[in-house]
């Protein structure tokens, strides 16, 4: 059986992948490239802060102590966040908040079937919803893929550098972390290093698809799990967490 | 429809549970959205299961609070429970529904295979809801909400929503 405080662990590695994506989502409210893809980029952030909610509730519940969902989310520390270093990487430009996503949208959707598996029931029903939500955001991402890819000289070269940028950020997925070693053998986790050749497979589809490549030569990044982050993270939280920070307890 | 489908709605609670309606979508009463899993009354106190359609929809706080002020209303006390489990899915939302959405401007859900192949633009099956024509285009896979795409009629050239099937 695994701890109550490891349990907790697990589910906020899970929760902090959902909301520093959404998080950077958020951050183009207003930005996006046109009106269409300006509300499809905050719908997705909403999704992923839904989920978040989900689980941060329920971490906040298995902790009993008082501790509630906002606490969960504003009140860390930078390394008491697990999320993968992937999601905490900025919007450089289109082309990076495109790729950025859906590398992690395959790996996301992938992640929550196995994850809805789970002998944890409450993690299995958030997990069951979410696939709904996240089916939409592959395809949506995939098919800007496809779009800039495949598109012009020029999108097809500012999509292929953000893919050998973002691209080493990746097999952070599959290195399971000893919570989610823990949480695997107990049958409540995904065994992440499972996932790792049909993410490949359906990328690598994806990419063919929209005349992209992989690098050649890559030096894999990674430490988000272990709360070792980007210098990137800092900036993020400074931005998250300044209402609760300067005005404590605050609520809406 | 599957078996888990039909909420557990006590009769006498009905006509109160339907004056709550979307916020969203006004025409909409939060049971024929099928939000609603279970409504019983225990003494002066009614018990509420209520299931989100999207985990963000901001929508549900706003139903919780309604649904609270609507019992108040009729001297009543609300417990109400969000619950995951099973999942809410496009086909909770009632025949009659579906046919005041369109009434209202938003074309109601395909079945899933329809909806896929119009979301890709593969296909031209939405029904237009100013003038029915099924000439119709995606604009964009997501719309004014998470639950809703935008489209555009090719005949009569009205934009209008589409409520996206979730399955």
């Amino acid at each position: 059986m695994i701890q109550n405080k490891d349990l907790i662990q697990y589910i906020l590695g899970i929760s902090d992948n959902a909301m520093i994506l959404g998080q950077r989502l958020g951050e183009l409210c207003g930005h996006g490239p046109n009106l269409e893809t300006d509300i499809a980029l905050t719908n997705i952030s909403l999704d992923l802060f839904g989920q978040t909610r989900s689980y941060l509730q329920y971490a906040a519940k298995l902790k009993d102590d008082g501790s509630t969902e906002d606490d969960m989310a504003y009140l860390r520390k930078e390394h008491e966040y697990k999320n993968v270093l992937l999601v905490e990487q900025p919007n450089t430009d289109f082309a990076y908040v495109i790729v950025r996503q859906f590398l992690f949208d395959v790996y996301h959707l992938l992640f929550l079937e196995q994850l809805s598996e789970s002998k944890d029931q409450q993690l299995s029903a958030i997990a069951t919803k979410s696939i709904k939500e996240v089916k939409y955001h592959v395809r949506f991402s995939g098919d800007w893929v496809k779009r800039l890819g495949d598109g012009t000289k020029e999108s097809h070269n500012r999509i292929q550098a953000a893919i050998d940028i973002l691209y080493p950020y990746t097999n952070e997925f599959f290195e399971a972390s000893e919570v989610e070693k823990l949480a695997m053998s107990s049958e409540i986790g995904v065994n992440v290093q499972d996932l790792k050749t049909e993410y490949l497979k359906l990328v690598t589809q994806l990419l063919t698809e929209a005349t992209l490549t992989f690098p050649e030569q890559v030096y894999f990044l990674s430490g988000g799990k272990q709360g070792k982050h980007t210098e990137y993270m800092g900036f993020i939280l400074a931005d998250f967490q300044y209402m609760q920070r300067t005005y404590p307890n605050m609520s809406w | 429809m599957t078996a888990t489908s039909a909420p557990n709605i006590d009769t006498n609670l009905l006509a109160i549970l339907e004056t709550v309606s979307d916020p969203e979508i006004p025409v909409l009463t939060v049971v024929d959205l099928g939000v609603i899993r279970s409504a019983v009354q225990k003494e002066e106190t009614v018990f509420i299961e209520l299931t989100p359609t999207y985990s963000g929809c901001p929508a549900m706080d706003v139903i919780s609070d309604d649904l609270t002020a609507a019992f108040k209303a009729q001297g009543l006390e609300t417990k109400i429970e969000l619950i995951l489990d099973p999942a809410w899915n496009t086909d909770w939302i009632s025949e009659k529904g579906r046919d005041q959405m369109q009434a209202y401007g938003i074309a109601p859900p395909l079945d899933e295979t329809s909806d896929k192949q119009v979301l890709l633009g593969n296909a031209r099956m939405v029904g237009c809801t100013n003038c029915g024509s099924t000439n119709t285009q995606l604009v964009s896979q997501f719309g004014s909400t998470a639950c809703k795409a935008l489209f555009k009629c090719e005949d009569c050239l009205e934009p209008f929503d589409y409520f996206k099937c979730l399955r």
